[in-house]
């Protein structure tokens, strides 16, 4: 299985990051890659991460994220790679 | 590995710049339908219709949720009916049972359209695509998904003089027909000169008998994209334009590329093509009118908009066609005038007349689309601006259409609302002069000179 980007995008505040981590982890999802930056005063987050052995289906793991970022007031979204792979590599 | 730039810009494009995948059309041969008795013909078309696009919307659905771009329409396309009941039906009224039955194979499979209540009649009509042809404002007036297209011409043919006379009338009447709801049932017909067998995108979609038994094609979007592009080039020269339009064109079109693939592959079904189209919603910043000025015009229908057109929809193919195994359907810059915000607001300041629409018709593709006219309008003069697109087509050796609405009981100056992704438009006034004697003629356009290639 292709690897899944996870992107935080939001108002910058204390435990963005653990929040989302917390998560994966307990949900089998392991991080490859983590770069982060703020622009415009925004906080925004990448993350490369693993499904293959996660407890959960995708839907289910995407929807999650999201809700966990309305609460802490950022927008998570979950894609596969190949959608940035073909847009960005020939 | 991806950068966290570049996955910015991906989602930069979808969240606020209407990046989206317009279309995934399934393809439905329905040759195999045929059969004399009209009942089991209509159960054979349910049935095939129901069972191969049974997992379509859902699949749609599943691809959208996982890489993050929108899929905005789902839908279906089926052999020509004049082919597939021509054994059965022996009246408009029989034809129009067929309509219904696509209707609601529709309805049960959930996509929003469903192409093909079609004939091709480039050069001659059999009966029954005489009879489909006349059974057309019944079927659009009784159904809610289904839509309606004829090619009356090929660079290869010429064009059928009778039938494009004989469809001024139908659209007329279709006009009549739906004129309740502000003559809708016109919007959900097109007619074309060189139709093409995979085009994914409505009305003018159709299964061609050249098509496998069932495909997926992609028809892919974008507007807003290839705004943004070019408002960080604004004042540089044409190189640097057409490099912008190029890379964006190269960029959307991966996505739809990838969409396709992998449409294919979860639904079993062959890979057709992508539509490398510019497909404007009347959403604001999804115009295609919004990039021709951006390219430098106050407003689409200025003086250069014809060559700020042709060279759009140049860039976008070149970008495009290196981005896609497969490229086909009608690819080119969409210019609907009611579907885009930009057009809309060209009519209304003056700037944009049917005249010089039909002039850029000549360098995009399509045609005369979504254009609303005065109800009034004789069936004749329809006839002679549909004859006038058809041959700009025919012999250009391109896909020309014409997509028109005589609202019923609106005059110039007067608005029609069709809603949804259809939009609205002003109603635009039409050259008064008569073409009756042109029209009634009667025969046959021969095909041009250059089409004689053997």
């Amino acid at each position: 299985m292709k690897k899944t980007i996870i992107t935080v995008v939001g108002k910058d505040g204390v435990g963005i990051i653990a929040k989302i981590c917390t998560y994966l982890a307990n949900n089998h999802i392991n991080i490859e890659d983590i770069s982060q930056t703020i622009v415009q005063g925004y906080f925004n987050m990448m993350m490369i991460t693993d499904m293959n052995e996660a407890s959960k289906p995708f839907a289910d793991i995407a929807s999650e994220l999201e809700q966990i970022g309305e609460e802490i007031g950022v927008v998570v979204k979950c894609q596969r790679e190949e959608i940035f792979d073909s847009m960005h590599r020939i | 590995m991806i950068n966290i730039y570049e996955v910015s810009e991906t989602n930069q494009m979808i969240e606020k710049e209407n990046l989206d995948v317009r279309t995934i059309t399934m393809g439905i041969s329905l040759l195999d339908c045929a059969d004399p008795d009209l009942k089991v013909c209509n159960e054979k078309i349910f049935k095939k219709i129901t069972t191969c696009a049974k997992d379509l919307v859902q699949t749609g659905k599943d691809i959208e949720r996982e890489f993050g771009i929108p899929i905005v329409n789902k839908r279906i396309s089926v052999t020509p009916i004049a082919l597939v009941g021509g054994a059965a039906c022996k009246t408009p009224e029989d034809f129009a049972t067929i309509a219904k039955t696509l209707d609601d194979a529709a309805k049960v499979v959930g996509v929003n359209f469903i192409g093909g209540y079609s004939a091709l009649v480039s050069k001659g009509m059999t009966p029954a695509e005489e009879l489909l042809i006349q059974s057309v404002p019944l079927a659009l007036s009784t159904t809610d998904r289904v839509c309606s297209s004829i090619n009356l011409g090929s660079t290869k043919t010429g064009i059928n003089m009778d039938a494009v006379k004989m469809v001024g009338e139908i659209i007329k009447e279709t006009a009549e027909a739906t004129k309740e709801k502000d003559s809708l049932g016109c919007a959900k017909l097109v007619v074309f000169c060189n139709a093409p067998d995979d085009n994914p995108f409505m009305a003018g979609a159709f299964h061609g008998v050249t098509e496998a038994d069932c495909v997926i094609h992609v028809g892919v979007s974008g507007p807003g994209v290839v705004k943004t592009a070019l408002e960080k080039v604004r004042g540089k020269n044409f190189e640097v334009l057409c490099e912008t339009i190029k890379k964006t064109a190269f960029k959307v079109t991966r996505v739809g590329q990838l969409v396709a693939k992998e449409a294919s592959k979860r639904l079993g079904v062959p890979f057709g093509i992508v539509d490398l189209s510019l497909a404007p919603t009347p959403a604001v910043g999804d115009s295609v009118a919004d990039i021709l000025c951006e390219i430098g015009l106050e407003y689409a229908g200025a003086p250069g908009t014809t060559a700020a057109l042709a060279l759009l929809n140049d860039q976008v193919k070149k970008g495009g066609v290196m981005a896609s195994s497969y490229v086909g359907g009608l690819s080119g810059a969409f210019i609907p005038v009611s579907e885009d915000q930009g057009m809309i607001d060209a009519v209304t300041a003056g700037a944009l007349t049917l005249e010089k629409l039909e002039a850029m018709t000549c360098v995009c593709s399509v045609g005369l689309d979504m254009i609303a006219i005065p109800g009034d309008t004789k069936a004749t003069t329809i006839s002679g601006i549909i004859a006038d697109e058809l041959a700009i087509g025919m012999i250009n050796q391109k896909t020309t259409a014409v997509r028109i609405i005589p609202v019923i009981g609106k005059g110039v100056g007067e608005t029609v609302e069709f809603g949804g992704l259809l939009g609205y438009a002003p109603i635009m006034p039409v050259n008064q002069f008569s073409c009756d004697a042109f029209v009634n003629r009667g025969g046959r356009i021969p095909a041009p000179i250059h089409s004689f290639k053997n």
